[in-house]
């Protein structure tokens, strides 16, 4: 049985937890699926699962797990994971995954394969494959004993449209598990945004953002003046916003926004999958980098090696013609 | 407050992949390393929380010889004393092999605080924090962008303090966390501005204590690398060559006349 964790707040369910789904589709091989569902507001989001007929839906509604903390969540899903006990356990690759998988697999003595972009083979024979060094090469992985794993799975590798539905919709039980108030280490204060965003990216219908090849806050004229002579906003990968060159809410990426404009160009942005997450859907990709392996030239459309301090004068010019 | 900070060496940005032959591991020999970018931001907050608080900050990294370089320089930078679990096995560990190494070496400091990046720019697994305090026993939070140390922690006070965190979520949203100490943080880039080590400091660390400490039996890998490989490319990237200009007046004509996108 493959087991997947879904994610939800304040009882709307993450949309990655479709991807997740998709991805233990895979890897059950025609396996039985369960899904759990923790936190106290579960009952809307095992609703919309339970319509998928994927698989049995589980909540857990323990007042203890509404707001999420990583130790409320581990000591609930280590119950539910010892009286299920799935082959694999599948998430999409969130922060909040981020925050409390590792914890539950070093409790569980299960191995973690965080951030997997494609599952190969079903059973005791499935490798995953995940990227390493900062997306430079992707890592077939396996892990060790009896494939009894848990897994992440990055944002935007499986495609939740292909999901298999079921013809009627599945079973919803709520599952009752003990946790401690007082083994609940974490206080958390309601999540809050800062100073509402004034640039809203998302509606740019081209963008042109810089990374660390423009080197220098000095250099940004330079972008600026591309973005200007191809109606462009002007955007950067997470460092230069680091940087303090560009203010935050112009970054790009799993930590800013989430963009797909029409025409997206990368000035010196090497890849990082942070940042790929926040624009591989833009229509068209043009990058401009020195560097002719890095990874922002796997998902561009277009692509210069060179030095983008001779190449964006000349495009400048050749936009003014 | 006694502060731990875990470092990791990891290649340089501009290293360009090249593999063993058996394809399971990178040909480490001709790489060239440098400090983890997440855990230099970890490392400049735990000087300016000693710097605020006092105390003292140490550096653990587990890794083969080589990482004593990145240890050096966070010395350089300020920090008190380094701890190194030294293998040559650990060069490619897992999250699991590599905390439970820290772990062994750490336990008995009895930290107030520990820091780690929030994960390594080589495997990435972003688990070693977390797992390392899970073996450690103690609470934790991830990607933090900023601590406030409540109750400045006074000898034979402990039970008092505690932290208060702004954690990031996704998309520009952030929580505060609060936890007693001690606890583990994970730290994101762009925290805090980074320094450099001063001639002075490198002169300095010369004399710092690097306690090494081996590789404890026992630690079973959780994951194997089968094979490396270069990403297979999810679109027919076109590459436009020739001087910049031919490829600025190619690259705008395509973009009119193919992708319709200016």
């Amino acid at each position: 049985m493959i087991l997947v964790i879904a994610e939800q707040r304040d009882g709307t369910l993450n949309r990655a937890t479709w991807e997740a789904l998709v991805a233990a589709q895979q890897a059950a091989g025609g396996d039985e699926i369960q899904i759990v569902v923790p936190g106290a507001s579960a009952g809307a989001s095992a609703r919309e699962l339970a319509a998928a007929g994927v698989g049995t839906v589980v909540t857990l509604s323990h007042a203890a797990l509404e707001p999420y903390t990583p130790d409320g969540y581990v000591l609930a899903l280590a119950q539910v994971i010892a009286a299920l006990a799935p082959q694999v356990i599948v998430l999409a690759h969130t922060y909040q995954a981020r925050d409390f998988a590792p914890m539950l697999a070093a409790r569980l003595n299960r191995p973690l394969v965080t951030d997997v972009t494609a599952i190969s083979g079903t059973g005791p024979q499935t490798t995953f494959t995940r990227p390493m060094f900062q997306g430079k090469l992707a890592a077939e992985v396996k892990p060790a004993g009896k494939a009894a794993c848990v897994v992440t799975v990055q944002i935007g590798a499986f495609r939740a449209d292909a999901l298999k539905k079921g013809a009627a919709s599945a079973d919803v039980k709520d599952m009752a598990v003990t946790i401690e108030r007082a083994a609940i280490r974490q206080t958390p204060e309601a999540p809050f945004q800062e100073a509402r965003q004034a640039v809203d990216l998302s509606q740019a219908a081209r963008i042109v953002a810089v990374g660390r090849g423009i080197k220098s806050q000095d250099q940004l004229p330079i972008a600026e003046k591309l973005a200007q002579a191809m109606g462009a906003e002007l955007a950067a990968s997470r460092p230069i916003c680091d940087n303090g060159w560009l203010p935050m809410e112009r970054q790009i990426g799993s930590s800013g926004q989430t963009v797909a404009p029409k025409l997206y160009v990368a000035l010196g942005i090497s890849g990082a999958i942070q940042h790929l997450v926040g624009m591989k859907g833009s229509r068209t990709i043009v990058a401009i980098n020195k560097d002719a392996e890095a990874p922002i030239f796997e998902v561009a459309d277009y692509g210069i090696v060179g030095d983008l301090f001779e190449i964006v004068p000349a495009l400048i010019k050749e936009l003014e013609k | 407050m006694k502060i731990a900070v875990c470092i990791k060496q990891v290649p340089t940005r501009e290293w360009q992949p090249r593999l063993r032959d058996d394809k399971t591991w990178i040909r480490e020999q001709d790489a060239s390393f440098e400090m983890n970018e997440p855990d230099a931001y970890a490392l400049e907050e735990g000087l300016r929380l000693r710097e605020k608080h006092g105390g003292e900050v140490v550096v653990c990294a587990a890794g083969p010889a080589r990482v004593q370089q990145v240890l050096r320089e966070a010395l350089a930078r300020g920090a008190d004393r380094a701890i190194h679990v030294e293998d040559d096995s650990l060069g490619s560990a897992d999250a699991f092999v590599s905390a439970g190494a820290l772990a062994s070496a750490m336990s008995g400091e009895k930290f107030d605080l520990v820091l780690t990046g929030l994960q390594s720019d080589d495997q990435g697994h972003a688990q070693t924090g977390v797992v390392l305090a899970e073996r450690l026993g103690i609470p934790h939070s991830t990607i933090i962008m900023e601590i406030q140390v409540q109750d400045a922690s006074v000898a034979g006070d402990l039970e008092a303090s505690g932290i208060r965190v702004k954690r990031e979520l996704e998309g520009g949203w952030f929580q505060w966390v609060s936890m007693p100490l001690p606890a583990l943080l994970t730290i994101q880039s762009g925290i805090n501005q980074l320094r450099y080590a001063t001639l002075k400091g490198i002169m300095a660390a010369k004399k710092k204590e690097i306690r090494k400490v081996s590789l404890p039996a026992g630690l079973q890998p959780s994951q194997q690398i089968v094979a490396l490989a270069l990403p297979v490319r999810s679109k027919q990237t076109q590459m436009i060559s020739g001087s910049p200009a031919e490829a600025a007046k190619e690259l705008v004509r395509r973009l009119r006349d193919e992708a319709r996108a200016l």
